[in-house]
Order: structure tokens, then C-alpha cells, then sequence
């Protein structure tokens, strides 16, 4: 039997995969008497980070052909204001509002993609432009904060709870406590999947690949380059609409502040997960790793509770490094076997 | 017809006309007002300084006229982008606080160490930023925008660990200098002048300049004639942390304090929309310094103007992106493309009449 070798970019996502087991033990062990063990501290790490789970999706299939989306945390802004005001101010309905919401996606990433795509601008530039665009926008819908409460189909969305059957258990005043998800973390993991299938077995998922790879070449294979980073750029915006519908279930409110940064933990998680910024590798189940890395650090931190909140930020960013370095030295060893 | 092309082809061209159309502006809200028409222009003395609108925005872009001269430099030789530089801002104006006032002090009249040593350790702490930068991108060939990412997410952080958490207050008036006056001229544009002075003898009378466009240019080649390409991308990635550190300072010195939170937040974009302005292309390889000089002073004068005319903070952005998108599209290699296919058509089309 002729033994699988393991390339590099498998071996970089099986490293991201230890680390946050290891990360996740050492925190078990630390930590286990503050409820670090429990199943539900794991699920609050992905109810927290539902948004930021779709983000990282529509990112890494940016990332996958070479360009960079920095509008991301803006646009989820604008989502949650939107939807904020439509629902206390305008009084509309929620189920329309979504659709609105994931329509201004489309249209957000038409644009964005059609100056990529067709006009060839960097993609850093244009979406910096949508990064003061939406974030503009969103002042001009409200400057203040308004919370969501009025809304009762919203609401009891965003407080639906699906117990789990298994891993339930008694806590100190003897009630049971049934580990439970809400509906983001669905969302977020159908998105997930989804991508994840699309970008192994679909036309459009192998050409991003192409793309991101060698331009020239995929030009050469006849792919149309312009359409796919066109079509990149509106699946992007659109699932980063479908995360601020999550982000907003999740913090039930809009404010011009809300989600500043957001880019750049969706980039990093992609980054830890083994997409490079280069294009052409990468793998959705990599920045899935990537943001659980990024939400155990922030619960470490958070469970910790002598720590200032910065020591996460520090983490990721040291996190970060370490892959990068590991990253350009994989490919200096590709390099020299040549 | 001739002439009109010449023009338009400069350099300098879409600079200068964007500051021009600011300047219009201005002048046409002025009448509209019915103010006297150049008032936008006045310089006057009051109370033995400088003040007028023209000096409030040379004063309020000195630090991005600052950042703009080392994201230049990047922009050339690495054809990507520094994101770090309002974190490093941010973070030299920590450290330097947290030397005058002593660490864990929030607020302080008293100087702990003489004012040259924290003024130069957080020009220093820019450096170390810098060549931390350099280091990832010219040594171990991480793109640009990754490896500046990680200052850009820690530098902040960090800056409020040194800091305790706290927004540390240094009110003394030899630290005030920097954001002040000196005689009657605003200190910031003295700084931000000789920033600039230097930096452009040092890029003619010496090769640097050459060196920085040729590495741009081609990296494989210029190493290939002998250059040490790898040094001169560390440089620049160390002469942007550099300004970046005295950028902070200056920026630290005029609010006379080091918020970690706000300090040079979204500086890094002015300073990369500094440069596109300026006629540079983002893609590296040759540079105006002149241009992203101008294309500082021309945001500050278009972020001013939006002020002036009523426009808030937080609906500013909305115009900026506007105008950026403009910009680029008017750069883009396709849309030259394509109004040189529909000149020629109409040429031709001019021609079949006249036969």
C-alpha cells in the first residue's frame, strides 16, 4: 500500500486543529472550576461568533482569488441598523427587512466586484471606498443607538433555543442545565457547509481556485476571470449580509461603532486557518478552526477575569505571526526542493 | 487641444486639479453664504498666532502629510500597503506618555524623565515597529497587508497595557509644544515641513530614491544588478515606522495626553488614500513625493470642507468614498482604454463628416 503524503497546506490545517484542541484542554484543565469544561462554554463560543463564522466564509472565497474584502465589518453595521430602524422607527415587517438586507448585499458586492472585476482598481482600495461608504451609511440612517424590542417575530428568533438531548448537567443550586444552540449558530453552520461543498465539487467553487492561482493560466483555460471575481465579490457580501442578520440577532441592536474590526478578525481567522492572502489555497473548514481559535482566546481572557481585554487582542495577533512565519517557511522549503 | 493633453498628462495633474475643485468649492460656499469670496484664503493674527482656514488645514494634516511621506516609500518598493501606521501612532504616543508621566501615573504636571527621552522613545518605538514590519515583509516574503496586519490588531492593544488601561494626561507645556506654536507658526507644520524636506534631499541628492523605484519596478532584476533588494524594502517598512512615531508624538502632544483607543484611528487610510490621490500607482515602482504631499493636504482640505459646510462626523466617510471611487476610476488601466476607443470613434466619425 503506497502511503499518502501529506503536503504542506494539509499539514498547516492539521496544526491549526491541535492548537485549538490544546488550547481548548489547557483551558479545560485551568479553568475547570469556573465551568470551562461544560459543553455550553463551547457553544457560546460558536453562538458568539456566528457572525463572524459567515464573515470568515464569504472572506475565504475572496482570499481564495487573491483579493481582500475590508468592508465586511461596515457593511454588518449597516445591516444591523437597517434593520434596527426598519423595525422601531419604520415599523416593518422582519422577514421583509431580511430579504431587503440580503439585497443590499448583492447590490454592495455588484458594485464592489464590478470595480475589481472589470475596472481592475485593488481590491484593498474599492473596498476601503465600501468601508467609508457603508460605514457613512450608516450614520445616515441613525446616529444614535437604537435597540431592538418591539419587534415580537424578531425577538423570539433571536430567543429561540434548541436543546441539545445529550451533555446536560446539574449546577450548584441543583437545577439541570440543558446545553442549548440558537438560530445563528444553524445559519452559521448551513453557511458553512454550504460553502464548503460549493468551493469541492462545484464549477464555480474550482474556478475561484483557478483564479487565485494563476490568473493568466485560468484565462488561458478559458475562464472567464472578470465574471468569476464579480461573482466572488457578490457571494462575499452577500453571506456577510446573511452574518449581520446573525450579529443582529445576537446583539439586538444597530450603532455607527458596532462590528469596527470585524474585517480584520474575519482576515486573521482565515489566515491561521491556512488561506493565503496570495490566493489560490485555502479551505473553509480552516477558517472554522480559525474562528473557534478566536473565540476561545477572547473566553480564556474573559474567564480570566483579572486580564485587561487587550491580552486577547495581543494573543491573536502573536497567533497570527506564528502561522504567517510557518506559512513563508513552507513555501521557502517548496521552494528550494525545486 | 494639444496643450489641454499635455497637461492632463502631468504628474501632478489630478492633484493639483482635485485641490483646485476643493479651493472652488470653498470659494463658491463663501459667496453663497455671502461672505467675501476668498475668505477661505485669509491668514490673519489673532492673539500672536496664525489662524485662518488655509492654516487650519496645513495645521490638521501635518500627520498625515507625515504618514504620507513613509506609506510612499512602502507603496513603491513593496507595491502593498502599510495598515499598521495609525496602530504605531497610537502606540509611540503611549509609550511616550508613559515615560513622562511614569507608568500607572494618570495624570501628571511633573515631567518623570526629561522630555527628549520620552519624545525619542516613542520615535523609537515607531522604529522598532517599523522594522519588526520590515523584517516579516522583506526577510521572510509575508505580503505587506498580512504582515502589517498583526501591529495594525497588537500595537493598540499593547499601547493600552503600557498605558494600564488608562488614557494617561501629560499637562506640561514644554510637552504641549509639539501640538502648539512656535512663535506664531503651528509647530505640527514645521515638524511635518522638515519631515518633508529631508526626506525629499535624501531621496535626490542620494540614490535611495533610484533604488526604491527599481526595486518596485522589478525586485528579481534589481537584485540581479546588484542591489540588496531585501534591505531596501526594510528601509522604507523602517523609515514608515519611523514618521509614524512622529506622527504619534505630535498627535499626543496636541490633545496633551495618549488615548490608545482613538489616537490615529483610520489614519492608516488617509495615509493609503494620501498616496492614490497623488498620482502613485498603489502597484509599487515609481513615485512622487510631491504628489501624496499634495494628496495629504487636499484630504485634510476635503475633510474640513465637509466640516465647514455642516456635514458630520459620522456621514463624512460617505463623501470620502465617493470621491475615492471617483478618483480610481478615473486611474483605472480599462476606463483609459475605453475613453481612448470612443475619442477615436468620434474622430472618425468627425472625419466621414467632413469628406
Amino acid at each position: 500500500m503506497k502511503k499518502k503524503k501529506i503536503n504542506s497546506n494539509t499539514l498547516l490545517l492539521i496544526i491549526t486543529i491541535v492548537l485549538f484542541v490544546v488550547m481548548y484542554a489547557a483551558g479545560c484543565i485551568v479553568y475547570a472550576d469556573k465551568g470551562f469544561t461544560h459543553l455550553q462554554t463551547f457553544l457560546n463560543v460558536l453562538i458568539n461568533n456566528a457572525g463572524l463564522l459567515c464573515v470568515a466564509c464569504g472572506m475565504t472565497c475572496i482570499m481564495l482569488t487573491g483579493g481582500i474584502d475590508i468592508s465586511v465589518g461596515a457593511l454588518i453595521a449597516m445591516d444591523c441598523m437597517f434593520l434596527a430602524v426598519g423595525m422601531e422607527r419604520w415599523g416593518m415587517s422582519a422577514p421583509l427587512l431580511c430579504l431587503l438586507v440580503l439585497l443590499i448585499g448583492l447590490v454592495f458586492g455588484l458594485v464592489q466586484g464590478f470595480c475589481v472585476g472589470y475596472l481592475e482598481i485593488q481590491p484593498f482600495i474599492v473596498t476601503m471606498a465600501g468601508m467609508f461608504f457603508a460605514r457613512g451609511m450608516t450614520a445616515v440612517i441613525s446616529t444614535d443607538q437604537v435597540s431592538i424590542s418591539t419587534n415580537q417575530f424578531f425577538v423570539n428568533l433571536a430567543n429561540f433555543k434548541l436543546e441539545l438531548p445529550f451533555g446536560s448537567y446539574v449546577n450548584s443550586k441543583g437545577v439541570e442545565q440543558i446545553p442549548f444552540i440558537r438560530i445563528t449558530v444553524i445559519i452559521a453552520l448551513i453557511v458553512l457547509i454550504a460553502i464548503f461543498l460549493m468551493l469541492r465539487y462545484t464549477k464555480f467553487g474550482r474556478s475561484l481556485y483557478a483564479v487565485g492561482g494563476n490568473e493568466i493560466s485560468a484565462t488561458m483555460m478559458g475562464l472567464d476571470v472578470k465574471k468569476t471575481k464579480l461573482k466572488a465579490y457578490m457571494l462575499s457580501s452577500f453571506i456577510c449580509s446573511i452574518g449581520g442578520i446573525c450579529y443582529c440577532l445576537n446583539t439586538m441592536s444597530g450603532s455607527v461603532q458596532q462590528a469596527t474590526g470585524l474585517e480584520m478578525d474575519a482576515i486573521s481567522s482565515a489566515v491561521i486557518g491556512g488561506t493565503l492572502l496570495t490566493g489560490g489555497v485555502g479551505n473553509v473548514i480552516g477558517s472554522f478552526f480559525g474562528v473557534l481559535i478566536n473565540g476561545t482566546i477572547s473566553t480564556l481572557v474573559k474567564t480570566n477575569g483579572k486580564l485587561l481585554s487587550s491580552w486577547s487582542n495581543i494573543a491573536v495577533a502573536a497567533l497570527l505571526c506564528f502561522f504567517i512565519v510557518l506559512q513563508s517557511i513552507f513555501a521557502k522549503i517548496k521552494e528550494s526542493k525545486k | 487641444m494639444d496643450k489641454v493633453k499635455k497637461i492632463t498628462q502631468k504628474r501632478l495633474f489630478l492633484p493639483v486639479f482635485c485641490m483646485f475643485l476643493v479651493m472652488a468649492a470653498n470659494i463658491i460656499y463663501d459667496v453663497a453664504c455671502g461672505e467675501f469670496a476668498f475668505s477661505f484664503f485669509t491668514i490673519s493674527v489673532r492673539n500672536g498666532v496664525l489662524y485662518g482656514r488655509l492654516i487650519d488645514i496645513l495645521n490638521r494634516g501635518s500627520e498625515i502629510a507625515i504618514l504620507a511621506i513613509g506609506m510612499t516609500l512602502v507603496v513603491s518598493a513593496s507595491a502593498g500597503t502599510d495598515i499598521s501606521v495609525g496602530s504605531v501612532m497610537s502606540l509611540a504616543a503611549s509609550f511616550c506618555c508613559m515615560l513622562l508621566a511614569g507608568y500607572g501615573v494618570s495624570s501628571t504636571t511633573e515631567l518623570a524623565v526629561p522630555l527628549i527621552v520620552g519624545v525619542l522613545g516613542g520615535i523609537l518605538m515607531g522604529c522598532v515597529c517599523g522594522a519588526f514590519n520590515g523584517t516579516l515583509v522583506a526577510y521572510l516574503n509575508v505580503q505587506p497587508m498580512v504582515a502589517t496586519l498583526i501591529l495594525f490588531s497588537a500595537a493598540r492593544a499593547i499601547g493600552l497595557l503600557l498605558c494600564n488601561n488608562l488614557i494617561v494626561y501629560v499637562r506640561n507645556d514644554s510637552f504641549k509644544f509639539f501640538g502648539g506654536y512656535l512663535g506664531f507658526i503651528p509647530t505640527p507644520i514645521i515638524i511635518a515641513a522638515v519631515c518633508v524636506v529631508v526626506m525629499a534631499l535624501l531621496l535626490k541628492k542620494t540614490a535611495l530614491g533610484l533604488y526604491v523605484q527599481s526595486v518596485g519596478i522589478n525586485k528579481k532584476a534589481s537584485r540581479i544588478a546588484g542591489l540588496n533588494s531585501s534591505k531596501i524594502i526594510f528601509v522604507c517598512y523602517l523609515v514608515c515606522g519611523l514618521m509614524a512615531g512622529i506622527a504619534g508624538i505630535v498627535a499626543s502632544s496636541r490633545i496633551s495626553s495618549a488615548d490608545s483607543n482613538n489616537i490615529g484611528l483610520n489614519y492608516e487610510m488617509d495615509a493609503i488614500l494620501a498616496v492614490a490621490l497623488g498620482g502613485n500607482s498603489l502597484g509599487g515602482g515609481k513615485f512622487s513625493l510631491a504628489g501624496s504631499i499634495i494628496g495629504a493636504y487636499t484630504i485634510q482640505a476635503i475633510t474640513t470642507t465637509l466640516y465647514a459646510l455642516g456635514v458630520s462626523t459620522d456621514v463624512a466617510p460617505v463623501f470620502k468614498a465617493i470621491i475615492v471611487i471617483i478618483i480610481v476610476t478615473i486611474q483605472a488601466p480599462p476606463f483609459k482604454a475605453y475613453m481612448k476607443r470612443r475619442a477615436a470613434r468620434k474622430a472618425l466619425a468627425k472625419g466621414g463628416a467632413a469628406a
